[in-house]
């Protein structure tokens, strides 16, 4: 009993760190801009594409060993990916800012990218799925009748790495004073000589570059890509973003281990089918409760 | 004289000619169905307008609604006049069919707008994105709720519902799907429009301008949004039962995340709280999705003529998903009030006040 119970806390802590890690981009550019980038799903599938690429590069075309590989990959796939989201920002969200378009419709423009993005990818690389290379060989550990692989901690690990460097930035360098001061007041920042565009666009570099991360991850865990698989999972990471409460890092990191946690207890005791309808309506329950979400503040209006 | 009855005679000269074209069999089957989901879609866009434009809102999980709507109508029409292999025989004489079958849409219908509550209860408290994010969860929510049931045939679907329609034809010999479609889309355009135009639904605007200033301008703001999300839900599910009759099969993966986006992509081309906006982005939308299934094998056949792209690469027509997304960004970029802005026909050319008169 005991030893179903650590594993199912570690296969949690490992689902849940891919839902915290994309979490994280979404409450980063939504703390700073009030933007819901819904097109941050499909930038994870990006990330996972650009892995693969990179990862059979180094493989086939150099002939590293592994290790070196993986050394190479996680980099580049975090400085490639990090461009497309850039890139996104820079056509698709700038120029509507500078306009001082309605954020709906930034918005709309977020989740058509995100749809230009899926698609983009079926049509040139056709719907075959891609099986992604070994990088490292995965080791079985087992201690006590629980197993856990070298992968699995190196996940975990990395999301709580990924979580105290970007708590850092945020609370503790001038970035993210800046950052915070422009999701305080918009208008006041660039009065006070902070570049505007380039903290945001260091904050498109931030979220990116993690959810590259995390489909590099993802693609070493379960290593089968298809231009879908963003899609469903940007929509949990970020209903866990809302539910720790949008815009807060801390929030973030907390909703996304909480649906890692619940669907991985809902599969461990009912049918798998019932993993979405019952992780979506315990969230439903906790926004209903709770209406800005575990660490959100109430924002009163003014009129 | 003619100011007043003209859009009647319009729409009664434009519905006779469709049923005539149809029952002469001179459009083929296939410009028929196209003629019949622009009619759906017209519905869902300006449903979804309701709570998206007039409302000012951000619902982004309508087709959960549609999927509502859809399962109720052609479980209960199958359940009552035809005979099928999870039901049994049919409960009532299939000659009953065709008087019944507006009810079995409606009955779909009330279903959607009782499960428009999820969205509307927790409207009261929640706002903004947050709101979104529920409309998103409740979209998940019933299409995994629908595929968990297994007796309605889960993931695979439920079918059964042609014989509906065949029965519904042998009782009067009618081409009866585009004459409901017509019916339906008629109504639920009459409907939205009084709604908005009448002095309870000048809340729903009220709320769109200012949610607290309208709650201390005396308007129930609780009341409003609990009408208008289960009115917009409810015709959702109309849309829907009529998109399962017109299929004859319903599964509850066609109800997902992106058909909710397909419907948002409409009300954003035609422009928030403008009806006119909506019939014709939909009309539109229908349009530009069959187009491309013809201009991109041409395009296709025309590079490989040219030599433009490698013999070993084909352009598939996903790239019509490329395509329609690129024009709704450089729409937003450029036009960013949709087609027709928040105006009305009349407001664009008002000379036309003259000749019609629609409320």
């Amino acid at each position: 009993m005991l030893e179903s119970l650590i594993q199912n806390i570690i296969n949690a802590l490992q689902w849940g760190s891919f839902y915290a890690l994309i979490a994280l981009g979404y409450t980063l550019v939504y703390g700073v801009l009030t933007l819901i980038n819904f097109a941050h799903g499909d930038v994870f599938m990006v990330g996972a594409y650009i892995a693969f690429f990179v990862a059979t590069f180094c493989l086939t075309v150099l002939g590293l060993p592994g290790w070196v590989a993986l050394i190479l990959v996680i980099p580049l796939t975090m400085i490639l990916t990090s461009l497309v989201g850039v890139t996104l920002e820079r056509i698709a969200y700038r120029p509507l800012r500078k306009k001082g378009a309605h954020r709906l419709y930034v918005v709309i423009t977020a989740l058509m990218c995100g749809l230009i993005l899926e698609h983009a990818n079926l049509a040139i690389l056709g719907a075959s799925r891609k099986a992604f290379p070994v990088l490292i060989e995965v080791q079985v550990y087992n201690i006590g009748g629980v197993t856990f692989t070298n992968l699995k901690i190196a996940v975990i690990v990395t999301a709580f790495l990924s979580f105290l460097f970007l708590h850092w930035v945020v609370t503790k360098t001038r970035i993210g004073m800046a950052m915070r001061a422009i999701s305080y007041d918009k208008f006041a920042v660039p009065l006070m000589g902070i570049p505007l565009d380039q903290i945001i666009v260091v904050t498109f570099i931030l979220g990116s570059g993690f959810a590259g991360l995390a489909g590099l991850l993802f693609a070493m865990s379960y290593p089968v890509l298809e231009p879908y698989m963003g899609a469903l999972i940007g929509w949990k990471a970020f209903i866990a973003a809302v539910v720790g409460g949008i815009g807060d890092i801390r929030g973030a990191f907390i909703g996304g281990f909480l649906l890692g946690a619940v669907e991985i207890m809902v599969v461990a005791f009912f049918p798998s089918t019932f993993r979405d309808l019952i992780s979506f309506s315990v969230l439903l329950a906790i926004l209903t409760w709770k209406p800005t979400g575990l660490f959100g503040i109430a924002q009163t209006t003014k009129i | 004289m003619l100011q007043r009855y003209s859009v009647h005679l319009i729409l009664a000269l434009s519905g006779g000619l469709l049923v005539y074209l149809a029952d002469q069999e001179y459009l083929s089957l296939y410009t028929m169905s196209v003629l019949m989901f622009m009619g759906v879609n017209v519905i869902l866009s300006a449903s979804l307008n309701l709570v998206n434009g007039y409302m000012g809102e951000f619902s982004c999980g309508h087709a959960g609604f549609m999927c509502v709507g859809a399962y109720v109508s052609s479980l209960l029409g199958v359940w009552l006049f035809a005979k099928d292999k999870v039901f049994g025989a049919a409960l009532l004489n299939p000659e009953y069919a065709l008087y019944a079958f507006p009810f079995v849409i409606l009955a779909g219908g009330i279903a959607a707008a009782l499960a428009g509550l999820l969205v509307a209860v927790p409207s009261y408290k929640t706002r903004g994105d947050y709101l979104a994010i529920i409309t998103i969860a409740v979209n998940y929510i019933i299409i995994s709720a629908i595929e968990n049931i297994g007796a309605i045939g889960g993931s695979r679907g439920f079918m059964g519902m042609k014989r509906l329609v065949n029965s519904m034809e042998d009782i009067i010999e009618l081409p009866w799907m585009p004459i409901w479609v017509f019916i339906f889309t008629v109504f639920s355009i009459w409907l939205i429009r009084r709604y908005v135009s009448s002095t309870f639904g000048k809340g729903v605007s009220a709320i769109c301008q200012d949610e607290v200033a309208a709650e201390i301008m005396s308007v129930n703001t609780n009341k409003m949004k609990t009408i208008t999300f289960m009115l917009s839900a409810g015709l959702a599910g109309i849309a829907g039962g009529l998109f399962a009759y017109i299929l004859g099969y319903v599964n509850p993966g066609s109800f997902n995340i992106m058909k909710s986006t397909e419907v948002l992509v409409m009300v954003y081309l035609g422009g928030m709280g403008s009806l006119t906006g909506s019939i014709l982005s939909a009309v539109l939308f229908t349009f530009m999705l069959e187009g491309f299934r013809f201009i991109i094998p041409l395009v296709n056949d025309f590079a490989h003529q040219v030599h433009l792209i490698p013999d070993s690469y084909d352009i598939s027509p996903v790239w019509r998903w490329v395509l329609i997304p690129l024009l709704l960004i450089i729409l937003m970029q450029f036009r960013p009030e949709g087609i027709m802005g928040n105006r009305e026909l009349k407001d664009i050319f008002p000379r036309l006040k003259k000749f019609y008169r629609f409320k």
